[in-house]
């Protein structure tokens, strides 16, 4: 290969990010899915109005990020006593010396970063949707979606809820506020999404040329 | 939900891999490109076809996450005061508590998450950076189910973090019950991260990679 020839990626293959192994692309019919033979990893899943749906849902979800951080989302009662929390308040439980990054990272673990991806993962799929050429810088976007994914810990924290529900429930009152029920609706909300994402699929909408 | 195989490319013995191809997969959009190219010119990440580096920096956030899992469980995590007490619950302190005041279950819960999950973790993730580089007798392909394990409970243990946060926000009810963080949350904390970082570092290709490995230095001998 010359210097001038610039290198030309093999997009009729797939290859597994698991085990690196590669094979011929066959496309899978909506509802179908390729697993890779070596490994069985999971390759492509596409599913017919994928896009529209997790496009509803990301929106859903980031309405809800919102208004559940905001609204009180515990409170207790111990005698004449009585504390009412929102996920913020929680997220900044940390708050004497050192611990301050603690509480950084709480709020970005289960505020910044699950809003961060839903934005981004909507500025990515909603030109790809309306068949309009990838928005600007759109495959950076969604790669960092991607190197994000582990660290966005919303339905980790729902559960974390119930852990210390158990734990308090016999020292004092507990009793849910309106925040806990959209945050409840918004863990299942993230869950479907993530299984609905086909991400080779997405990938090979951003192989068309970015709007500039 | 019907399932596609995909067929190799051609129908050899051995696995037709990326590298065998002169080919180098970008490990975040799975584009394959000439082993030559230096950046993914789809999404921008660094193409690589081994990280080289990759077990180095499993060992060293493997070690950071040890050194501050120590202090964790050395130090308390919370600390009530009532009216009448002030006490400072280690994480193991409070599981055998929780066993004498009659929630066993619950007790158990939270040994197996905050104990045993942490501490499987390190063996694990030991265990797969030791067996990439000798014959392991485990198979490729539950070395493989091992690492995606390790890789996806790793964040689960946060969860003690996030307890701690609720209960010292939730609990503070002047001079009748408060709980505050102690300073092993930090610690666990970082421990936790530094291990998810530890096992996302681990690039699970080397699994594969070993047998080929080994025979090239059968080759050679």
């Amino acid at each position: 290969m010359t210097a001038h020839t610039a290198p030309k990626p093999r997009l009729d293959l797939v290859v597994c990010p698991s085990c690196d192994a590669a094979f011929t692309l066959e496309k899978p019919q909506h509802g179908e899915r390729a697993i890779c033979k070596r490994c069985d990893s999971v390759l492509i899943t596409p599913r017919r109005k994928a896009g529209l749906q997790i496009i509803a849902v990301s929106l859903a979800i980031l309405i809800l990020i919102v208004a559940a951080s905001v609204f009180p989302f515990l409170s207790v009662q111990a005698g004449a006593a009585h504390n009412s929390v929102s996920i913020i308040d929680t997220a900044m439980a940390f708050r004497d010396g050192p611990l301050i990054f603690l509480s950084l990272t709480t709020v970005s673990l289960i505020i910044l970063i699950p809003m961060l991806r839903v934005i981004l993962a909507l500025y990515v799929l909603i030109p790809i949707v309306r068949d309009k050429p990838p928005a600007r810088y759109a495959a950076r976007a969604f790669r960092m979606t991607e190197a994000l994914r582990p660290w966005s810990m919303a339905e980790i924290f729902a559960i974390g809820c119930a852990v210390a529900l158990i734990k308090v429930g016999q020292l004092v009152d507990v009793s849910f506020g309106p925040a806990f029920w959209m945050f409840v609706l918004l863990v299942v909300l993230v869950v479907i999404q993530e299984n609905y994402i086909c991400r080779w699929s997405v990938w090979n909408a951003l192989n068309k040329p970015a709007k500039t | 939900m019907q399932v596609v195989r995909l067929e190799r490319i051609e129908q050899a013995s051995q696995n037709v891999t990326a590298r065998s191809l002169g080919l180098v997969a970008c490990t975040r959009c799975h584009l394959a490109w000439p082993k030559e190219v230096a950046t993914c010119g789809r999404c921008g990440h660094k193409l690589q076809s081994r990280d080289r580096k990759s077990l180095q920096r499993v060992w060293a956030f493997w070690l950071l996450g040890l050194m501050c899992y120590i202090p964790a469980n050395l130090f308390p995590m919370l600390q009530t005061r009532t009216l009448i007490y002030r006490q400072e619950d280690t994480i193991v302190g409070g599981a055998i508590e929780l066993i004498e005041y009659g929630s066993v279950a619950v007790a158990l819960v939270i040994l197996f998450a905050s104990v045993a999950i942490p501490i499987g973790k390190f063996l694990a993730i030991a265990f797969l950076a030791i067996s990439v580089q000798r014959p392991s007798s485990v198979s490729k392909s539950q070395r493989q189910l091992l690492y995606e394990v390790v890789d996806y409970i790793g964040r689960w243990s946060m969860i003690d973090i996030f307890v701690v946060a609720i209960l010292s926000s939730l609990v503070q009810l002047n001079v009748l019950v408060t709980i505050n963080p102690g300073t092993a949350s930090l610690f666990f904390a970082m421990s936790v991260i530094f291990t998810m970082i530890s096992a996302h570092s681990f690039d699970s290709r080397m699994i594969w990679d070993a047998q080929e490995v080994d025979k090239e230095s059968a080759k050679d001998e």
